[in-house]
């Protein structure tokens, strides 16, 4: 059994009984986020799998106050929660919006974008499961390149939008990727964010097995070699500008990691080389942009 | 000639809605630009700077940003303020529903703009009244100083029901006109309107969830209490109304009847349109023509009791809308027939004019009345100062 190198926060604030699928990431996500936030949090849910997740009326399945809004609001709606907490002279709890990939890539980008560029202090969590799951399964932007949805029957031939690279163009103060296969970075990174003044947002993938077409048991597998096939890389920026990219011991070829998921059933050796070649002009550019800016701390291995 | 007390001051209707959210100590203020609005929340991002204003001003990237602030913001309990207009107001409607189904207490002030296309900054009352049934209160002013003392009662109305409330003034003709106001004193403004302590609000020392997800079990529950609200409303508009009174020695009632007494026809308004029927009806008053004027103040609620009553001894009623409801009418003459249609059958006569902010003229309104004497029966929408 591996050993997990800092204390892990034991204190549960998401509650049993709550409405996600079996092997749901998202659910994970949100009960590791706020394992590293504590409770003193507020969060900010628009339309996304967790306005349901969360429970109907008048069930919560969060041990924290929480705020449902529309679907491309979380972040006007975590900044308008913020400016009232600070009118009370509250600094000390965290603002957490909690959106989807449609939510925060799509439909919700504009208010993202005016969060970060006015720097307002919440912590915007992005939780990928890379298509609309909620209503279906329809592409949004975050839907990889090669992935088949409800709206893409075929199969999308326009890659997953970089939003991370959004992030950082706005210049907040850090911006994070992370996966549900590695609690331990995750929080973490958390608690970095949590503890830091200003902007801050986290990209964590979160597999959905009715989506991607998995068994439920097969979800953190996944999240695990999304990472290890360096399709979904662990990476941090400060200020927009420094980098550290998290290496991977034995990065691994995508054949499993698309072998093992419906959406990608009908992909041809072809295409899953012209997607590992993109996968890999990707970490390239993240390795030379993390030697060429780095952050000042060194890089610490996702374990396995 | 009147003069003017030491208080008042000569401003545009912008900037007495600046006055009012001043006096009404908002905590956080969320706006984006539009003309003609944008002077109200620059002359607030000022008070801000100064430090007049313990508000926080989040600068937003819409008004669809600007309301969903406002929501995040009322639901943890600040007092929130918020100005727009026209197209603004379109892109909100979203969250117009969102902060009237949470029972937020917002006040926003709406500079009434004709909507595109074609591109028009000028007033007509079609922007407002698209949102009519979001759940807003709405409250139509006539004069800059009915628009400083109503943004202060709206507060006060909001927060006994909580529901949110929309002011409106008409663009230019009030929002960048100036007349005298007379500024209430901050500690009488105090008295009248304390600081806003909800009931629920976002609180980690009592983790709530609000606005989840609801079953068939329960959603209708929560509008029948918005419905029972919006009754009460009508009930707390007319306290708050005589307090401002007792305070402050001005009042404005839901709706006002002017030279109503004896009337055979009445004509109906609302908003800046109302001035100039005033001296329209005092001309035909003097020429002993029995004319009376019902402005309607409160659009939402529906002073239906109140329109019933004004309108009880009138034999016809003209009503001037300067809005239309395509394909049934003008809005405020659908609202004053369904008030009075169950007890008394009256011709209700219906006129669109102004739109777009054409004038509504003196010689606009005397037309109304001309027609609306000489025909027996209203026949099709009328429109006046149209061009041949």
């Amino acid at each position: 059994m591996s050993q997990v190198h800092f204390p892990f926060p034991e204190e549960e604030l998401l509650s049993t009984g709550h409405l996600g699928c079996q092997g749901c990431g998202a659910a994970l996500a949100m009960r590791h986020v706020l394992k590293g936030l504590g409770e003193k949090t507020v969060v900010v849910i628009p339309a996304c799998c967790w306005s349901i997740i969360a429970g109907p009326f008048p069930y919560s399945a969060l041990r924290v106050p929480v705020l449902h809004t529309a679907f491309e609001t979380a972040a006007a709606s975590a900044c308008g929660v913020r400016a009232a907490l600070d009118c009370k002279g509250d600094r000390e709890t965290t603002v957490m919006a909690w959106a989807g990939d449609g939510g925060t890539f799509d439909i919700g980008l504009q208010a993202l974008s005016g969060a970060a560029e006015r720097n307002e202090n919440i912590l915007y969590v992005c939780y990928d499961n890379e298509a609309y799951m909620n209503t279906g399964v329809q592409s949004s932007s975050a839907t990889p390149w090669g992935a088949w949805t409800t709206t893409t029957p075929d199969y999308k031939k326009q890659s997953k939008k970089d939003i991370m690279r959004i992030m950082a163009a706005h210049g907040i103060p850090y911006a994070a990727t992370a996966s549900v296969a590695h609690p331990d970075d995750l929080v973490r990174k958390v608690q970095s964010a949590r503890d830091i003044e200003g902007m801050r947002f986290l990209h964590v993938l979160a597999p959905c097995p009715p989506g991607w077409k998995i068994p439920s048991e097969l979800a953190i597998k996944l999240a695990r070699l999304a990472v290890q096939t360096r399709m979904f890389p662990l990476f941090e920026i400060e200020d927009g500008l420094r980098c550290r990219l998290s290496p991977v011991a034995d990065p691994q070829p995508l054949e499993e990691y698309l072998r093992l998921q419906g959406r990608f059933s009908h992909l041809s050796e072809r295409d899953v080389q012209h997607l590992q070649r993109m996968v890999d002009e990707r970490w390239e550019q993240l390795e030379n942009w993390a030697a060429r800016e780095p952050v000042s701390t060194p890089a610490v291995p996702a374990k396995s | 000639m009147t003069t003017l007390s030491a208080q008042a001051k000569v401003m545009t209707g912008n900037h007495a809605v600046s006055h009012g959210a001043l006096l009404s100590r908002v905590q956080v203020i969320s706006a984006y630009p539009i003309t003609p609005q944008t002077q109200v929340v620059e002359r607030l991002g000022r008070f801000c700077e100064e430090g007049r204003l313990e508000a926080r001003f989040i600068r937003v990237e819409s008004e669809h940003s600007a309301m969903a602030a406002l929501v995040g913001a009322a639901t943890a309990g600040a007092r929130t303020f918020t100005a727009t207009s026209s197209q603004g107001l379109a892109l909100m409607h979203e969250m117009l529903h969102w902060a009237a189904g949470a029972r937020l207490p917002i006040v926003m002030a709406n500079v009434n703009r004709a909507l595109g296309p074609p591109w028009s900054v000028w007033t007509d009352q079609n922007d407002s009244l698209s949102q009519r049934d979001t759940g807003w209160m709405q409250i139509y002013c006539e004069s800059n100083q009915e628009v400083l003392d109503s943004l202060i009662q709206a507060y006060r109305v909001a927060e006994k029901v909580s529901l949110p409330v929309m002011l409106v003034l008409d663009a230019f003709v009030l929002s960048h006109t100036a007349e005298p106001v007379s500024l209430p004193n901050q500690e009488t403004v105090d008295c009248y309107l304390p600081p806003y302590q909800p009931e629920w609000k976002l609180d980690i020392a009592d983790p709530r969830s609000f606005s989840g997800l609801t079953t068939p079990d329960t959603y209708m529950e929560f509008r029948f209490k918005m419905q029972e609200a919006m009754e009460r409303a009508l009930e707390e508009f007319e306290a708050a109304d005589a307090e401002f009174q007792a305070l402050f020695e001005r009042r404005y009632g839901l709706v006002e009847a002017y030279r109503c007494e004896d009337a055979e026809l009445i004509l109906v308004t609302s908003s800046t349109a109302t001035s100039t029927a005033r001296v329209v009806i005092d001309e035909l008053r003097e020429q002993g023509r029995p004319i009376g004027l019902l402005k309607i103040r409160l659009f939402r609620p529906f002073p239906a009791r109140q329109v019933l009553e004004a309108l009880s001894t009138a034999r016809k009623v003209a009503v001037l809308d300067r809005n239309i409801g395509f394909g049934a009418g003008g809005i405020f003459a659908q609202e004053v027939k369904a008030a009075l249609y169950n007890h008394l059958q009256i011709p209700v006569f219906g006129f669109v004019a102004g739109l777009g902010g054409r004038d509504i003229t003196p010689a606009v309104l005397r037309e109304v009345i001309d027609y609306a004497t000489d025909h027996a029966q209203p026949e099709d929408l009328v429109w006046i100062g149209g061009k041949p």
